[in-house]
């Protein structure tokens, strides 16, 4: 358009109309908007945090209490090996929120007005996925002080405990982005929850998790041993409570990138042609 | 003067439904065009195809010279959207609402708080604007809804639907802001199932139903297509009636028709009819309490053009 339009001050007021000043890192500026704005949700609705929680929480009661003792002997011992794995399965399950709320939004128009806006279609996404973070580290930091409380110990030292919880927290926002595509494609909340549920229930307890590898039977082996929740949470295991590292932080870091680098491609790919 | 916007033959289906088939709307700059019609005649799909929310199967529409699909950034940069479906974030307030679309649009986050703050009490909403939208009430939401879209000062602003559900009062504050944006410069598409509001605010109107323009003119053009005028009298003593009847019968050589308790109308063709009407009434010494010559309104309008009342599910 050519004509500039005369406003008067009801209408046009401080900043100067016209051609906003080009800015770089749009889509960076953006996406941190918006994942502000998942951020303030999360802080408005405690609540919706009570899922991260107190079902790790839970997790843990029951399976150390309860099946501890028959599984290795010592409560002590098993929460050991259980906590760490609980933590990386616990960020997962957080995880779903993200898909569920995303599809929320887009069915309540809240996406409309984002579509309508000069920003770039991925931002939304992004923020979205950015802005949930924080329910990973709220997620861990309960995880932890309740282990704490009945007596798990980092056996390592501080710095490779937080390189765990970061790891863990990476390969959680790349699962995220499947959720996310999940919560583009499909026509209800309910749907995007239950999907995701059969697609965590393998992947989280298909693992090393509960017991150890070679205790399975041999296809379940099989299946644990390219599962790459394994690895991350082999990974996790190591650098909170000691042991060979091995090749799992890598490993747990390739599988997170190329989920990443396949997912929210497909998912943003999908939310472009959504109706 | 040139065109704001334009949509030539529009046409989507949405699977085996045809939502608009072959749909033309324009409108020059600075002016409103009224889109009107009854619920599903496919005035959202015309907006939202505008809006860059959705492509059409086929036909073409651009704003402020911009395609809708080949120059998507630019078309938002130009546009404004307020519907019942571009609806604000509930959890958040009336100021971190408006902040986050400033921002959006790649204002200084001062700026954008600044905006924000005008805006809120522009719409007389500086009260509530730090609590979450999901406390406001229905008129509160949809003053935060239009102020959202105003934010980045849009050149084209899509209203669709803006006072379905709200009370009276509420209607006419609504008119007053769609009056002064346009006072401002800009171009409004207002959809609207309630002739009422496409008469007391569109510059022009076209009406759809059944994804086709079924008519297109002024507001006075439209009621041209009714028919003419229509006289009402309603005599002092009502027992007086049938002879004010009579002498509308004779003017207008046809049946008069008695719409109301008291109340006697005839449509008449002839500009003469009303004078003569009201030398006759005083001849024969009947005294009056309401005595006029109205256009018919846009719902005798829809019904003529349709041969439906124009609103058959909702309000």
């Amino acid at each position: 358009m050519t004509t500039t339009i005369e406003r008067n001050p009801a209408v046009t007021g401080t900043a100067p109309s016209g051609q906003p000043p080009a800015r770089t890192f749009r889509l960076a500026r953006h996406s941190l908007a918006l994942a502000r704005r998942s951020l303030i949700k999360t802080i408005r609705t405690p609540e919706q945090l009570l899922d991260v929680t107190l079902q790790p929480v839970m997790f843990v009661v029951i399976f150390v209490y309860l099946l501890g003792g028959a599984i290795s002997g010592s409560q002590s011992a098993y929460l050991k090996f259980l906590l760490p794995a609980i933590m990386v399965q616990s960020v997962m399950f957080a995880a779903v929120a993200t898909g569920f709320s995303l599809n929320t939004d887009v069915k309540k128009g809240v996406f409309d007005r984002f579509r309508s806006l000069p920003i770039a279609r991925s931002a939304p996404l992004i923020g979205s996925v950015l802005g949930d973070l924080a329910r990973f580290v709220v997620s861990i930091a309960v995880l932890l002080g309740f282990g704490y409380a009945i007596g798990f110990r980092i056996g390592t030292n501080p710095l490779e405990a937080l390189a765990a919880c970061l790891l863990v927290i990476f390969f959680a926002s790349a699962i995220t982005w499947i959720f996310v595509l999940f919560g583009v494609i499909m026509r209800e909340p309910g749907a995007v929850q239950g999907t995701a549920f059969l697609v965590l229930f393998p992947l989280t307890f298909g693992t090393n998790m509960m017991v150890p590898t070679d205790t399975l039977p041999g296809w379940l082996q099989a299946w644990v041993k390219i599962n790459p929740v394994s690895d991350v949470m082999d990974a996790a295991r190591a650098l909170m409570t000691g042991g060979p590292v091995g090749d799992t932080v890598v490993k747990s870091l390739l599988w997170s990138v190329g989920i990443i680098v396949v997912f929210a491609p497909l998912a943003v790919r999908f939310y472009r042609r959504r109706v | 003067m040139s065109l704001a916007f334009q949509a030539e033959g529009l046409v989507k289906r949405f699977g085996k439904t045809t939502a608009l088939a072959g749909i033309d709307l324009a409108a020059e700059q600075g002016t409103v065009l009224g889109v009107l019609g009854p619920n599903g005649a496919g005035k959202t799909t015309a907006v939202r195809i505008l809006a860059t929310l959705l492509r059409a199967d086929e036909g073409r529409a651009t704003v402020g010279g911009y395609d809708v699909v080949r120059d998507a950034g630019d078309v938002r940069r130009l546009i404004g959207l307020t519907g019942q479906y571009a609806s604000v974030d509930e959890d958040l307030t009336g100021t971190q609402n408006l902040v986050l679309i400033g921002e959006l649009l790649d204002l200084r986050r001062r700026d954008a708080k600044a905006r924000a703050a005008e805006l809120l009490e522009w719409f007389d909403l500086t009260e509530a604007a730090n609590r979450p939208a999901k406390t406001y009430s229905g008129g509160m939401r949809r003053r935060l809804d239009l102020a959202a879209s105003l934010v980045g000062r849009p050149a084209v602003i899509y209203l669709d639907e803006p006072t379905t559900g709200l009370d009276p009062a509420k209607r006419e504050d609504m008119w007053g802001v769609v009056r002064s944006l346009v006072n401002d410069g800009s171009t409004v598409l207002l959809t609207t199932q309630y002739l009422d509001e496409a008469d007391a605010l569109a510059d022009d109107i076209s009406v759809i139903d059944h994804g086709k323009v079924i008519a297109h003119g002024t507001p006075a053009q439209l009621k041209q297509i009714a028919g003419g005028q229509t006289i009402l009298v309603r005599p002092l003593d009502p027992a007086r009636l049938p002879e004010v009847a009579t002498i509308l019968g004779t003017v207008a050589g046809r049946e008069p028709e008695s719409p109301g308790r008291g109340v006697v109308t005839v449509p008449v063709d002839d500009d003469r009819a009303f004078p003569t009407v009201v030398r006759r009434i005083e001849d024969a010494g009947i005294g009056v309490m309401e005595l006029s010559l109205r256009l018919p309104s846009l719902d005798e309008v829809f019904f003529t053009l349709t041969g439906k009342p124009a609103v058959e599910v909702a309000a």
